[in-house]
Formats: C-alpha cells, structure tokens, sequence
C-alpha cells in the first residue's frame, strides 16, 4: 500500500487556531501518513522558538467562558485591557487540567515524526521576521513548494 | 486480561496523546509482541479501534474496568 500524504496550511496564530494543524499532523504521522505544514501569515507565530500565543473572546461568540460569562457578560467589554490575558490563562489552565498537550511537546512531536514544517519565505519577508526566531528544522519556501507535495496528497487542509 | 509484553499508562492524557504514545511505544516492539495501553480519554476507545484499522497492528483487546480503558494491541 502506498503510504498516504496529508497537506495543512496553518494561517492563523491564536493560541486555539495553533491546535489543530500540530493535533492533525502529529496523529497522522501516527497512522503512517506522510505530513507536512505550510505556514503562512499569522500561522507563522506557530513556528517561533519562544510561543507566546492568546486567545481573545473578542468577537468570538462560540468561546465558552467562566462563569457563564459568554451568556450575560456584554460584548464591548471583552475588548477591555486584561481580558485578552485573563482569557489565556484560563485556557492554559484548563488545558493542562484537561491532560491536553501543550502545543511544544506537540510540535515537538510532530518533528520526531519527520512531519516537514514550512514556513512562506513571502510572509517572513513580509512582515520584516528574523529567521533566527524561528525553530531549528524547518525549510523556508514559497506556494510552488506547497503545491509540489500538495498536489500529489490524499487529504488537503487549509487552517 | 491476556499476556502482553509492555505497559503504557496513558491516564489522564487526552487527545491524540495517546495514540502518539502508543505509537512510540509499539516502534520499540518486535512483530507479534503485545503492548498493553491504560488510557482514561473516553475517545481513545473509538481512536485506538481506528489507529488499528489504519496501521495494521491488530486491536486483540478493548474493555473498560474500573473506570479505565484497556487496549491489548499486537505489533504487525
């Protein structure tokens, strides 16, 4: 059987977007797949050394929050100075709570399982990043780099 | 519970976790040894009958006790 191929591209770099491209590749490394993540705007900050990503109730209905708090609490106020944090906290929180893995070791997993990590030399240049911010083993590249694995795959996602 | 060869304790990990770690732990086993997998995510019941499925490795075994998943999984 020839081995199967997964493609994300991971475009958002809030602390609950960064779940799911490492979730995915790391358990389809685990079933045998061929993996690889392309990173590009935002998702970027997924592939920093030092992680500092939040999460914001900020126009974000569907994020369950303390307390209730996403039923009654009102909407203008999840913009106050703190919330973003306060908010970030709790997740972590209720993460490790949870034996959720933190996105590190997941990443770190994913790399021990030969998932190949991409990160879009436009975005870098775009946004003035420095390649030394990032981790040790990844590849910069552009979109025909993506599609040359992409379009050879059985399962393609865009996050 | 039949014989099995190692032992992984995944409680209190939830997922993919589990699975990831089961993954490591059968790569260090020879073909036709038996990892025994303890595992408290209520997903993993459906996660671990899939990974089988997909990897080959053979699911031998999938019971709940005393609040906990066991999985006897044999290496392909």
């Amino acid at each position: 059987m020839e081995q199967k191929k997964l493609a994300i591209i991971a475009t958002k770099g809030s602390l609950d977007w960064a779940y799911p491209p490492f979730i995915l590749a790391s358990t389809a490394s685990a079933l045998g797949y061929e993996t690889e993540i392309f990173f590009t705007f935002y998702g970027l900050q997924l592939l920093k050394k030092r992680l500092s990503l939040e999460v914001t109730p900020l126009g974000n209905p569907g994020m369950p929050m303390p307390m209730g708090m996403d039923k009654w609490f009102p909407v203008a106020l999840t913009a106050l100075p703190g919330m973003q944090s306060m908010m970030t906290y709790m997740m972590k929180k209720k993460m490790a709570d949870k034996g959720v893995a933190g996105l590190e070791e997941l990443r770190e997993l994913c790399q021990e399982a030969e998932v190949r990590l991409i990160a879009c030399q436009m975005t870098v240049d775009l946004f003035d990043m420095n390649p030394t911010d990032f981790i040790d083993g990844i590849e910069f590249a552009g979109a025909a780099r993506f599609f040359e694995f992409a379009g050879e795959s059985d399962i393609c996602l865009y996050i | 519970m039949a014989d099995f060869d190692l032992e992984l304790d995944a409680s209190g990990l939830n997922c993919p976790l589990p699975i990831l770690r089961a993954k490591k732990s059968l790569s260090g086993l020879e073909a036709g040894q038996v990892l025994h997998i303890i595992a408290t995510d209520p997903g993993s019941v459906k996660d671990f009958e899939a990974f089988a499925k997909q990897t080959g490795n053979e699911l031998m075994e999938s019971k709940e006790e005393g609040g906990k998943f066991h999985f006897l999984i044999k290496k392909a």
